[in-house]
């Protein structure tokens, strides 16, 4: 421990000080810098290690890896690709996306613009805690609950909107698609939801006063001067949610049938995930079977990394979003 | 009543407009509430049956899919050993990147582009962090399965946690508290120790018990890692372990309904775990934080 440094009037004794403060803060500079940089090579292993592993199985496939369907790895004859697990992330993603969003910024609006200051605060905690829940807690209840009461509402979509190709089809499932894409969204809302509602909160409150002194209702005030300001902050959280989305595991896995089929008829026994894919094929997988899985998590590592980074990139653009990029 | 001032009255469409979007948005706020009254009302219904003694001071050794009884000792040491070993390797690493950024980054290149990297590294899905400590610690070092793996995995994803959180509560640290300790001739290194980190510290171990709070959850890591067992194993750095969240996972999948039973009962115990490391944070936010004392 150094002592502190007694100040002379004379010229050595500063220079003694300013001599023992480089020499202390050498290490500790060094030490952050180190851990900031360490930050950074655990990025590059992350995609160094899963390409070294993901090779030789990529090598025993007697296959295409981007565009066969099926996923029989730890077969004699090796045949798997990425296609149907690809196709089934990014559709159930983009559902999830189109069921949150609009949720998301409504209650965004609800605790920036319409609560009672009062209860603000505390209401926006209760969404968050959405957040908080485990995503098994998500599978347990997904799979117990909703899939057994999703039956109703999906044969219903079927008999009245079978003519919408989203929603055809012959048999109709609780364990389909649209209840995997129901449980993403629960899981994404909260985050959208947080990013708005900061990004809302951040909207000029001279335009917003402005718009209502010359008689705008409080929904003329919010499409002129709180949607727009927000617009591109909303459309980075979106993103930031579609790669949860898409990384999710757990809950997914649980409530997935796990058929390596594409099909868009989302109320149908079919859909399953990379992510799901890995938590239930882990288990039995040889050793190409472990790499087979390790190359679909770099494909999806792949996906999310450009996903976030291009939200990254938009809230990065403007200064004002500061805060609700933390 | 008519006041004569010239102005207009809101025509009806547009009051119609207004009212109408109001609904939308308090419909919205209904429609999030109700999956978690759902989840926590299910959580607690189904989990209080098999909340017992038993359940907490029993492992799974010897007990079948459809043999009531058992428990989760196992899966909550394991949890809280994974969890600790996490934070001792994260907590470090992301307080140093976080005082690299805010004290001696001065925003140069190598600053943004950690800085970018930290905000990409928050979105890398947890199944990928798995995947990377089983391609490089298990199948290239050749270690076991163990809690240690399972800790390397819960790691990477709290250093992004932690780094945000400690750089945000850094930022609010007044300049002059700085230029104070500089003025007495304290070098920087020491005003960092002694002044801005202890001015921080509330904010800082918020911080790092959400981070905690989203990593205790985690699944899909565990599962890679870890592997799974039914037995008790109090040592994180032999042999596989079990975790609360593999637990429920674990139990879900089988198809008796003790074994449900059991998932619920984990489910809930999980979820007063993290809701109380969650609940925790935020009062110790509440009442101390630098932003709120200024």
């Amino acid at each position: 421990m150094a002592t502190p440094t007694r100040t002379t009037e004379s010229g050595p004794a500063l220079r003694r000080s300013a001599f023992r403060r480089s020499r202390g803060d050498g290490p500790f500079r060094f030490a952050s810098t180190g851990a900031g940089v360490v930050l950074l090579a655990i990025m590059a292993a992350i995609g160094l290690f899963l390409v070294v592993k993901a090779v030789p199985a990529l090598q025993a496939n007697t296959s295409h890896f981007l565009t066969e369907l099926t996923w029989q790895p730890n077969a004699t004859k090796p045949v798997f690709g990425i296609g149907a697990l690809a196709f089934g992330t990014v559709l159930s993603s983009l559902l999830a996306l189109l069921i949150a969003t609009p949720v998301a910024v409504g209650v965004a609006l609800f605790i920036s613009h319409y609560a009672p200051r009062r209860l603000a605060s505390a209401l926006g905690y209760v969404v968050d805690l959405l957040a908080a829940v485990p995503s098994v807690v998500y599978g347990l209840w997904g799979v117990t609950f909703l899939v057994p009461f999703m039956l109703g509402p999906s044969t219903f979509l079927n008999d009245y909107f079978g003519w919408i190709p989203l929603f055809s089809g012959e048999s109709i499932v609780g364990k389909s698609m649209l209840t995997a894409s129901l449980v993403l969204a629960i899981m994404i809302l909260p985050i959208i939801a947080a990013i708005s509602r900061e990004v809302f909160l951040q909207a000029p409150k001279m335009q917003e006063e402005a718009a209502l002194a010359l008689g705008a209702t409080r929904w003329e005030m919010i499409r002129t001067a709180v949607l727009p300001f927000g617009r591109p902050g909303v459309i980075s959280a979106a993103m930031l949610g579609l790669g949860r989305a898409m990384g999710e595991t757990i809950a997914v896995a649980l409530i997935f049938p796990a058929t390596f089929k594409i099909s868009f008829q989302i109320l149908g026994p079919y859909g399953n995930s990379i992510a799901a894919n890995i938590a239930n094929g882990f288990g039995e997988a040889t050793e190409v079977g472990r790499g087979a899985l390790i190359a679909s998590g770099l494909v999806l590592f792949l996906i999310t990394l450009l996903v976030n980074m291009a939200a990254r990139f938009i809230i990065a653009r403007r200064k004002e979003y500061a805060r609700a990029a933390a | 009543m008519t006041v004569q001032t010239g102005i207009q009255p809101i025509s009806a469409t547009r009051r119609a407009k207004d009212r109408l979007v109001q609904a939308l948005v308090y419909l919205a706020f209904a429609l999030a509430v109700i999956p978690l009254v759902s989840v926590l009302w299910l959580v607690v219904k189904n989990g209080a049956g098999r909340f017992d003694m038993e359940f907490f001071t029993h492992s799974m050794r010897n007990i079948g899919a459809r043999d009531a009884g058992g428990g989760a000792y196992h899966a909550i040491i394991g949890t809280l050993e994974q969890v600790l070993l996490a934070s001792l390797i994260a907590v470090p690493i992301g307080l140093l990147t976080a005082v690299y950024l805010v004290e001696y980054g001065e925003g140069g290149r190598l600053s943004r582009i950690i800085s970018f990297f930290v905000d990409v590294m928050t979105g890398v899905p947890s199944v990928v962090s798995g995947l990377f400590v089983l391609a490089f610690w298990i199948l290239v070092l050749g270690m076991s399965f163990s809690g240690f793996a399972g800790a390397l995995a819960l790691s990477i994803l709290m250093m992004p946690v932690v780094v945000r959180a400690t750089e945000e509560m850094l930022r609010l640290v007044p300049r002059e508290l700085r230029e104070a300790s500089y003025a007495l001739g304290v070098p920087k290194w020491r005003t960092i120790v002694k002044v801005v980190l202890p001015t921080a510290l509330p904010g800082i171990v918020t911080g790092v018990m959400l981070a905690v709070a989203r990593v205790a959850g985690e699944t899909a890591p565990l599962l890679l890692t870890v592997f799974v067992t039914d037995s008790i194993n109090n040592d994180p750095f032999n042999g596989p372990q079990m975790g609360l969240p593999l637990y429920v996972f674990n139990q879900t999948i089988l198809p008796t309904d003790v074994a449900v039973d059991r998932a619920w009962t984990g489910a809930l115990t999980l979820i007063l775990i993290v809701m109380l490391l969650n609940l925790v944070a935020r009062l110790i936010t509440w009442w101390r934080s630098p932003a709120r004392r200024r």
